[in-house]
């Protein structure tokens, strides 16, 4: 059996009338990157903090490898770390000074306290900033001592709350790039986000948060394919040709085609939960209308995003769930590629 | 391509080699002890004066005003002359400066709380009220401080307590204990008020009474009953009288007990709300 780094159920926790968390159920493996993905006040940080032992529940279980948090919190907090929403560092110290504070609050004897904070300073490139006071850090540089703050003892488990919210994109990937090589080393990483290019791009599994519940759970490609596999767009030079075209499609693809108001293009959406096989079987269906002798001008393949697969399962426009789906800044892809 | 790195502010990549060596799951160092752990956080407290020296102002220039104020307003009045009056004074205004400067304590904690640094503090397997003990750490040690620059002031205008250094140090020891003792009543204060100018008030409200009526300027023997009958029961009273006992050289072991047993309810019964204000903060 694989060992389970959080386990919950029906957790709760309320405030006043508000129930900000409201019966979640969380399973997530050891060893990954698990997305916890939902808009501003789905609840995220409140069941951070039950599970990091920061607030208690009001209900229902949560366990951290095994441990209850209510029953035994410092075994608990012996295994986890926090970086919260908000810089979890003390702005009025320097960087080296913060790391050492927390390495002697962790046990380290002086000496190793310094040295081990003069390594993490290096490893986060922090090492010109370690005498100065982190309120002159910028807030990507705050975000990494906050990080190097949270693995001083490597913990098993990092909770990173929102960490690459008001990042510029090249701090967001030096963040991204980090946790990357936190769980390549054995670190199970928790990350709550708004941002589905981040779930998407991080998590091996992500469950989506909507008032405090998970509405889905499962791999980025499960949870995309949850609204198919995507779709094909196709433009014909001839409009005559669209009634034997669509015949064509319907059945190669085996789904409903859509006429669209353009008198030549037509639109199928591709069933099935695989994208690879979504796009073989795309160019089939492409393949048997040019073998019908219809002539294609154009096509495209649709990918869906997890934006269309949290509107599928939430059923409302992102704007009413206040769902960060574009304001993101755009990602610098090179970068972040060469940076991998 | 890799990109070319420095290590200067957005231009660092993260490298998986030297990120990698840094990072161990598993090898921890056995957690740390109750009075290791509370030193770390005093350790904090004077990193915070050394980074904001401004705030030692309170320790200094207040002390200074305080003894300079009632020596030179009451002395002719009541003693004839400033320099005999000191010798009666002293004890009582450099325990009425050091108590007032606790409040600073409930302030502090006030603003910081609310910090994001305090939610790391609280998932580290630490002893809890270490944060808070650290506190007062910093503290004691700025009480320490005013009672020094007030005896300084003191000697200097000619205060010559009959209970030499020994006597002296005694008592700014007591003081200090005392004051440490109290100051978790604005620890309280500090998790309970939503803001820094509520605990304030509140600190003005419980200070003003408690140190003006009191035996520190003149003798309770000259007012009506009932405010005689509070002064009596005021602890602070008590360690004026312990204090001026102990620098005249004669040390009132009543008094003293008085004051210990005070000091120590005031951590049982303060410290135990601290700690559970800040359990479910």
């Amino acid at each position: 059996m694989r060992d389970l780094a959080i386990e919950t159920s029906g957790l709760v926790k309320t405030f006043g009338d508000n129930r900000a968390v409201d019966g979640l159920d969380l399973t997530v493996p050891a060893g990954t990157v698990y997305g916890v993905l939902g808009p501003n006040g789905a609840g995220k940080t409140t069941a951070v903090k039950m599970l990091a032992t920061l607030l208690r529940p009001d209900g229902g279980e949560a366990r951290v490898f095994g441990h209850d948090v209510l029953r035994e919190p410092d075994a608990v907090r012996s295994r986890v770390s926090l970086t919260g929403q908000y810089a979890s560092v003390d702005e009025e110290m320097t960087g080296l000074e913060n790391l050492v504070l927390l390495g002697r609050l962790l046990g380290h004897r002086r000496a190793a306290a310094r040295d081990r904070a003069m390594r993490l300073l290096e490893a986060f490139g922090l090492t010109e900033a370690a005498g100065r006071q982190v309120k002159t850090y910028s807030g990507g540089m705050r975000r990494r001592l906050d990080i190097a703050a949270s693995i001083l003892n490597t913990p098993d488990l990092l909770f990173l709350d929102e960490p690459t919210t008001g990042l510029d994109p090249r701090s967001r990937n030096q963040v991204w790039d980090i946790v990357r090589i936190v769980v390549a080393h054995g670190t199970t990483v928790l990350l709550t986000t708004q941002y589905l290019d981040e779930a998407d791009r991080l998590a091996g599994r992500i469950a989506v948060v909507d008032h405090g519940k998970v509405i889905a759970e499962g791999t980025p490609g499960e949870l995309k394919s949850s609204v198919g596999s995507g779709s094909v767009h196709v433009r014909l030079r001839d409009a005559v040709q669209r009634p034997e075209a669509e015949r064509v499609l319907a059945k190669e693809l085996n789904t409903q085609v859509q006429l669209e108001a353009d008198p030549v293009a037509l639109t199928a959406r591709i069933a099935g939960d695989d994208a690879d096989a979504g796009a073989e079987r795309a160019s089939r269906a492409l393949a048997a209308l040019a073998a019908s002798g219809i002539v294609v001008d154009d096509f495209s393949l649709g990918q869906p995003s997890l934006d269309e697969a949290f509107l599928a399962l939430t059923g409302a426009p992102p704007g009413e769930h206040s769902l960060a789906l574009t304001d993101h800044p755009a990602t610098d892809k090179n970068a972040q590629e060469e940076a991998a | 391509m890799s990109a070319t790195t420095t290590e200067t502010g957005t231009s660092f990549v993260p490298a998986a080699d030297t990120l990698g060596a840094v990072l161990a799951p598993g090898a921890r160092p056995p957690r740390p002890s109750a009075l290791s752990a509370s030193l770390t956080f005093g350790w904090r407290a004077m990193l915070k004066i050394k980074h904001v020296p401004e705030q030692l102002f309170d320790v200094t220039a207040f002390p200074i005003m305080m003894t300079l104020m009632f020596t030179y307003l009451f002395g002719g009045a009541l003693a004839g002359s400033p320099t005999e009056y000191l010798q009666f004074l002293l004890p009582g205004i450099m325990v009425t400066s050091v108590v007032m400067i606790t409040m600073y304590t409930g302030v502090e904690v006030n603003k910081d709380i609310e910090k994001g640094v305090f939610d790391r503090f609280r998932t580290l397997p630490i002893w809890r009220p270490s944060t808070m003990v650290g506190y007062l750490l910093g503290d004691a040690l700025r009480y320490t401080m005013a009672s020094t620059v007030i005896l300084v002031v003191g000697l200097v205008l000619g205060f010559r307590p009959p209970g030499g250094v020994a006597g002296v140090l005694a008592a700014i020891a007591l003081l200090v204990a005392f004051s440490f003792a109290f100051s978790w009543i604005w620890t309280m204060f500090g998790l309970l008020l939503r803001s820094e100018k509520s605990v304030m008030g509140v600190s003005m409200l419980v200070l003003f009474p408690l140190t003006f009526l009191s035996n520190v300027y003149v003798d309770p023997q000259t007012m009506p009953g009932w405010l005689q009958a509070f002064v009596g029961v005021n602890p602070i009273s008590h360690l004026v009288t312990a204090a001026r006992s102990l620098m005249a050289g004669s040390p009132d072991t009543g008094e003293i007990t008085w004051v210990l047993v005070c000091g120590a309810l005031s951590i049982l019964v303060f410290g135990a709300l601290t700690m559970r204000l800040y359990n479910r903060k």
